[in-house]
């Protein structure tokens, strides 16, 4: 696209009440990872009148397509994971206590003393530790082991619970300043995002929008649906962690933060998965600096999304990430700002309406 | 007649950690007053609350103790937009990475506490448990924000949310002691309705889990007869299996060892066989770790029982109780009290 060409003004809403009501709703609901009905019963039922065509797949992903209008269309495929980290009971013991397993990457010290809901009812339980009158300090500078962990839901839960159920934190949703409180927000902030996207598509591309599962047990859902939408290009839409937090001492400066919170949308150049296409690098930074939208990149180093399969999916997808920032994801309550999720969805409109034939056309090159 | 579990959960939204009591007080203010005949504050924040027996007078008096104050944290240090805490009361501190908690700066602030990634840890951490002084707590606000709302000394307290599990349970944070609160005032309902000999004196204590404040100073105050010390007590449940702990929701505990009078604690004995109230024995052979530590020795020495509420979890955010035990120790002391005799202290004597 030349300079003088002008740039089709996005009618993309910005972050309002019934914006953060549906965060609300898809953050408090239940998806563990081979289990997303609840979030793919959202999800349908929000996009059902803007899509031009829905389907669920043999892994339930849902995938729902946007048509643009005109000729040349590039098809560009959006990817947000529906699945988040929890548990599986997987026995149930004699004194009524439930033994549980990990699903995804979570930090056994983040467990102890902790509220879970579980199964498709939800019901209230609790990971409860040892009280600390009973503990020595030799024991205490140990970890609390995973296999000494139990959930219990009370003393009558009788047949109600049963391996196989899954469980999530508890923790319900919270505004506060100028901040979200929630669990799940990797990746509800994706799924928050799409669906803004697709009810607000711009015209010059085909919009193929991939809501995921299994991202956290290794990425399994967007490597099908890449292949069955075979698009032009790919973006993973996910939260990243800012380990913007200050060092023990108060004194050596944090240099690994991988992103900062208020510094806006994170654009990736490269993670344990994936090497961006510089083009889309490109695209982003241009539209966010023509924009004046705050943004970031991502310090290059660990961790990986959707797009660590998509970009190897058929004969390659030119693919990147963008991320909206927050703190403590895995564990039972993640941090992230308003404004970086409404810059993040502004970016990607800004990015979106940018993509042109031309942009994918010659030889990949940095 | 009060709903437990809805005035528990009331209880609960209030913080009154040890030393910051007035939020629980004002509320068993209000629940005490129709109950009592006068209430008062002592010195150090704890609430009495008098219930005149109909005995002649001068009248004994009989005195119950149910620690009001909450564990919970204190802000030590400000750095950006992160807080340092330190604990008031016992806290592993193995379970705070990732509670829900407030800050109760200039107004109440929703955060969290953040156990910070290894590379901004000391080297020793490696991926072992993240001592307190490591923990950060996150409330959301940028540090202009922060610094204009939150100062050192302000308190933190635990925000999980109650929840009623199956079989009458309920899973919260400072069930310990709020349960033996509402034991309390289950027991003073119950006496609405009851001839009395003795003057009862509930007394919600301050400060248990830090100083015994309350317990030192109420009894000099009220110069009880004979007091019955009420708290939580070890419930069996996950890494608390051996003879500490009773049965979950199987019954109530009545404390033995040397902090309780051996008259007091066959006499209640005698009377939960009478009532037929399940009960255990809870051993306690050195101190009780209640309130009875302190009341045991104010001024010239009273005579303590000890009733204990069995609690999983203790001094966790995720505490959990069996409503059926509460109701149980309630009615046991109400009982006890109603069938105290003018003459009862002769028979709390040391001739075995």
């Amino acid at each position: 696209m030349t300079e003088n060409q002008k740039i089709q003004a996005s009618n993309i809403p910005t972050i309002g009440d019934r914006q953060i009501e549906l965060l609300e709703k898809l953050c408090n609901a239940s998806a563990v990872s081979g289990d997303e009905q609840e979030v793919r019963q959202i999800v349908l039922e929000e996009i059902k009148p803007f899509a031009d065509e829905i389907k669920v797949d043999a892994l339930g992903n849902v995938l729902a397509t946007k048509f643009g209008r005109g000729e040349n269309r590039v098809r560009v495929m959006l990817a947000a994971h529906m699945d988040e980290i929890g548990f599986m009971i997987v026995k149930k013991h004699d004194d009524k206590l439930f033994q549980f397993e990990r699903i995804g990457g979570i930090d056994e010290r983040q467990l102890p003393g902790k509220a879970v809901l579980v199964g498709r009812e939800h019901l209230p339980g609790v990971i409860g530790a040892k009280p600390i009158h009973m503990t020595t300090a030799d024991e205490r500078k140990n970890k609390i082991p995973v296999d000494a962990l139990r959930i219990d839901l009370g003393p009558e839960i009788g047949e109600k619970v049963k391996p196989g159920d899954r469980a999530t934190f508890a923790t319900r949703f919270k505004r506060f300043g100028p901040s979200i409180q929630a669990k799940a927000l990797d990746d509800r902030f994706g799924v928050a995002i799409l669906i803004e996207l697709l009810k607000h598509a711009s015209e010059n591309i085909d919009l193929l929008a991939a809501f995921t599962v299994q991202e956290e047990v290794g990425l399994r859902g967007a490597r099908v649906v890449a292949y069955r939408f075979d698009p032009d290009m790919a973006i993973a839409v996910d939260s990243t962690p800012a380990y913007d937090l200050p060092h023990w001492d108060d004194e050596d400066q944090n240099v690994q933060y991988n992103t900062r919170l208020d510094a806006g949308p994170a654009i990736y150049v490269m993670d344990r998965a994936t090497i961006a296409d510089r083009r889309l690098v490109t695209l982003f930074s241009d539209a966010a600096q023509q924009e004046d939208i705050p943004y970031q990149f991502r310090q290059p180093g660990g961790g990986g999304t959707d797009a660590g399969v998509i970009h190897k999916t058929r004969a390659g997808i030119p693919s990147i990430s963008v991320s909206v920032p927050s703190r403590y994801a895995h564990s039972a309550i993640g941090l992230a700002r308003v404004d970086d999720w409404a810059n993040t969805l502004r970016l990607l409109d800004a990015a979106l309406v940018r993509v042109t034939p031309d942009l994918l056309a010659g030889e990949r090159r940095g | 007649m009060i709903d437990l579990s809805e005035f528990l959960k009331k209880m609960l939204t209030a913080p009154g950690l040890s030393g910051y009591e007035s939020p629980i007080r004002e509320i068993l203010q209000e629940a005490w007053a129709p109950l009592t005949d006068g209430l008062s504050v002592s010195k150090i924040g704890s609430l009495h609350g008098l219930k005149r027996g109909q005995g002649d007078t001068p009248r004994r008096k009989v005195m119950i103790s149910a620690h009001m104050d909450a564990i919970g944290m204190m802000v030590t240090h400000i750095q950006d937009s992160f807080i340092r805490i330190t604990e008031i009361g016992g806290i592993d501190h193995r379970i705070l990475p990732g509670q829900p908690v407030i800050v109760h700066g200039r107004e109440e602030l929703p955060g969290v506490v953040v156990q910070p990634p290894g590379h901004l840890l000391p080297e020793s951490v490696g991926d072992g448990p993240v001592e307190m002084k490591y923990l950060l707590v996150d409330v959301g606000l940028g540090p202009d924000e922060l610094a204009k709302k939150v100062r050192v000394g302000d308190i933190v307290s635990y925000a999980q949310m109650p929840l009623e599990l199956t079989g009458e349970a309920l899973a919260g944070h400072t069930l310990d002691n709020r349960v033996s609160v509402a034991a309390t005032t289950l027991c003073l309902e119950a006496l609405q309705n009851r001839v009395h000999d003795w003057d009862v004196w509930a007394v919600a204590s301050a400060q248990e889990e830090e100083t015994l404040g309350g317990a030192f100073t109420s009894p000099f105050d009220i110069q009880p007869d004979i007091a019955i010390v009420i708290d939580v007590c070890f419930a069996k449940g996950p890494g608390a299996s051996d003879w500490q702990s009773l049965p979950f929701g199987e019954g109530v505990g009545l404390g033995y060892g040397p902090n309780i009078h051996p008259a007091l604690y066959d006499a209640f004995e005698k009377k939960a066989k009478e009532l037929e109230i399940p009960y255990h024995r809870d051993l306690m052979p050195k101190m009780s770790g209640t309130d009875a530590m302190a009341v045991q020795i104010v001024a010239e020495g009273i005579p303590c029982a000890v009733i204990g509420i069995p609690l999983r979890y203790m001094h966790t955010p995720v505490e959990t109780v069996s409503l059926k035990d509460i109701r149980r120790a309630g009615r046991l002391m109400a009982e006890f009290i109603a069938d105290l005799k003018p003459d009862a202290l002769d028979h709390i004597n040391w001739e075995e």
